[in-house]
């Protein structure tokens, strides 16, 4: 347990720390149904651009990366594999929930196939909603979650409620 | 008789090599496993491919599907017919409004409505903009399989402004919900058929420059000539359809063979066929047809007949005992909806017969001797949509 996790930093330290770690989030893309045309819409083209916002959406391996994004359905066989690939993730380690169907089950809240939301499996910060939402409204959910991490103390990291984007 | 030269025999030699690579059993149980999915960049979402090496060559490659089976023919029977509409949207989910125009045109049929020719026209218009959506993004994912990154960000710009269009027309960017059974929802917006005629202009703009970036570059020929080839009696045999299939040399286009209830018979445009049925060919025959869309699109909307969108319909809307069976051409190829009524509010049952599933059983076939590197070519090319797969 080093100084961070044991929330013993003291405050400057800590606001410098934040600040740079907001600003360089690697995003993982897990994309699963529509949404991820969306994500990858968001992360990938000229027009969206989320680079600018000190997100890299580019890492090779969940491994690497501090965000991971849900979108789309998420289906029971596909479960463990997400449970999987979350664990390897490093500390400290972020979702966003993107789409209805990630949120609660969206369209397929009634059938036999389909998981009624990610949150169900790991934590999530940020519920994106749509079907699919709109590229801007994942950005937005990003800098929610940059504002998020800003005003973070790591000791109490796991004790705060998600955010929606309204 | 005239000499054969060097360049000759090579080129034979080649494409007796890889005849043999493709012939060839393979029976040895040796060799690495290498998984590839369910979450893998290369598999469009969560298709998993078990592939069996030997070294850097394939012995055998095993699709495994059902990561994104979401049990749309079950769900169906438990909705209404406009709440359906909502839902196959989401099946192939690049080329959304092409989704609905089969299912739509199948519980016309059993109510024995026709919609207005204004709305038919415009519904094939809206059916070739979705095409265009999801081909102009299959352009530049493949070349990104392939390694070049820059045309994929090329793709999702000039994507935008088809999307635009879609979204000013009917409310929604990637699914419209758009058709409703006897009509449209809405007429177009003003000043719609100007912008869209703009927005043509700029995806050819965008095939000329992907026929220099992506067709003219010698890396990507020498990693998409002569790989992964599908004879002609092969992808029938596999049921392939839509360009896959005309990239095979087989020409076979449902929007001219049989263009139930739409209009693609009165504008004029030429199915592209390709002779060599190699990875090449299935690229080049999707980028003419962004082509050929945008020419349908413009003569549709030059010709656009006045008129009422909708026919007169009952407001609670019971489909009368029967069935059923319409496809269409949709992007990926032949979608089609055999939909069992029995009289209620929503449907029976309802089969639904999706291009992408066929498409993916030649992947073993295909895959059999090839090596790593090729078996993402092949995959690129071949254009899956996993929501399309499992549905």
């Amino acid at each position: 347990m080093g100084l961070v996790e044991s929330g013993k930093l003291p405050k400057p330290l800590t606001s410098l720390l934040n600040t740079s770690r907001k600003y360089s989030i690697w995003i993982f893309q897990w994309g699963l149904a529509c949404c991820a045309i969306e994500m990858g819409a968001a992360l990938g083209s000229p027009r969206y651009d989320v680079m600018r916002l000190g997100v890299i959406p580019l890492p090779a391996s969940p491994r690497q990366a501090d965000l991971v994004c849900f979108s789309g359905t998420v289906t029971d066989k596909m479960v463990p594999s997400i449970r999987r690939l979350y664990d390897q993730m490093p500390d400290p380690k972020y979702v966003i929930s993107m789409g209805s169907c990630a949120n609660c089950g969206g369209p397929y809240w009634d059938s036999y196939s389909v998981t009624k939301g990610v949150d169900q499996i790991v934590p999530v910060d940020v519920y994106v909603p749509g079907c699919p939402p709109r590229p801007e409204a994942l950005l937005e959910g990003i800098v929610l979650l940059q504002e998020r991490i800003g005003k973070e103390d790591m000791a109490e990291r796991w004790r705060g409620e998600p955010i929606v984007v309204s | 008789m005239a000499a054969i030269t060097d360049r000759q025999r090579l080129a034979y030699a080649n494409a007796q090599a890889a005849d043999g690579r493709v012939n060839l059993e393979f029976e040895t149980d040796e060799g690495m496993t290498l998984n590839m999915g369910p979450q893998h960049p290369a598999t469009h979402g969560t298709l998993r491919i078990v592939v069996k090496l030997d070294g850097e060559q394939v012995l055998s490659c095993e699709p495994v599907m059902g990561y994104m089976h979401r049990g749309y023919e079950k769900l169906t029977e438990v909705r209404t017919y406009p709440q359906v509409t909502t839902l196959i949207n989401r099946i192939d989910w690049l080329g959304s409004f092409a989704n609905e125009v089969p299912f739509i045109l199948a519980a016309e049929r059993l109510m024995e409505i026709e919609a207005p020719p204004r709305a038919q026209w415009i519904r094939t218009a809206l059916f070739e903009l979705s095409r265009i959506a999801n081909i102009s993004l299959f352009v530049g994912d493949m070349a990104l399989h392939i390694g070049a990154m820059t045309a994929a960000f090329y793709a999702f710009r000039d994507r935008e402004f088809v999307l635009n269009q879609i979204e000013a027309a009917t409310g929604g960017r990637f699914h419209p919900n758009f058709d409703r059974i006897g009509g449209l929802k809405d007429d177009l917006p003003k000043g719609w058929i100007a912008d869209t005629k703009a927005a043509m202009e700029r995806i050819r703009d965008f095939c000329d420059e992907m026929e220099i970036l992506v067709e003219g570059n010698e890396i990507f020929e020498a990693r998409t000539r002569g790989i992964g080839v599908i004879p002609a009696e092969v992808a029938m045999q596999f049921g392939l359809t839509g360009a896959n299939l005309r990239a095979s040399g087989v020409d076979w286009d449902l929007r001219r063979d049989e263009p139930v209830g739409l209009a693609w018979n009165e504008v004029d445009w030429n199915v592209i066929t390709h002779p060599d049925g190699d990875s090449f060919a299935r690229f080049w025959v999707r980028l003419q047809e962004i082509r050929e869309s945008t020419r349908i699109v413009d003569q549709l909307l030059d010709g656009l007949p006045a008129g009422p969108y909708m026919a007169k319909v009952p407001r609670i809307i019971k489909v009368p005992e029967g069935e059923a069976w319409v496809a269409t051409e949709n992007p990926l190829g032949e979608m089609g909806y055999y939909v069992v009524s029995q009289g209620g509010l929503g449907p029976f049952r309802v089969k639904i017969r999706t291009a992408s599933f066929n498409n993916v059983s030649v992947v073993p076939w295909v895959c059999r001797g090839v090596y790593v590197p090729d078996v993402i070519t092949i995959l690129a090319s071949l254009y899956f949509i996993l929501g399309d797969i499992d549905r």
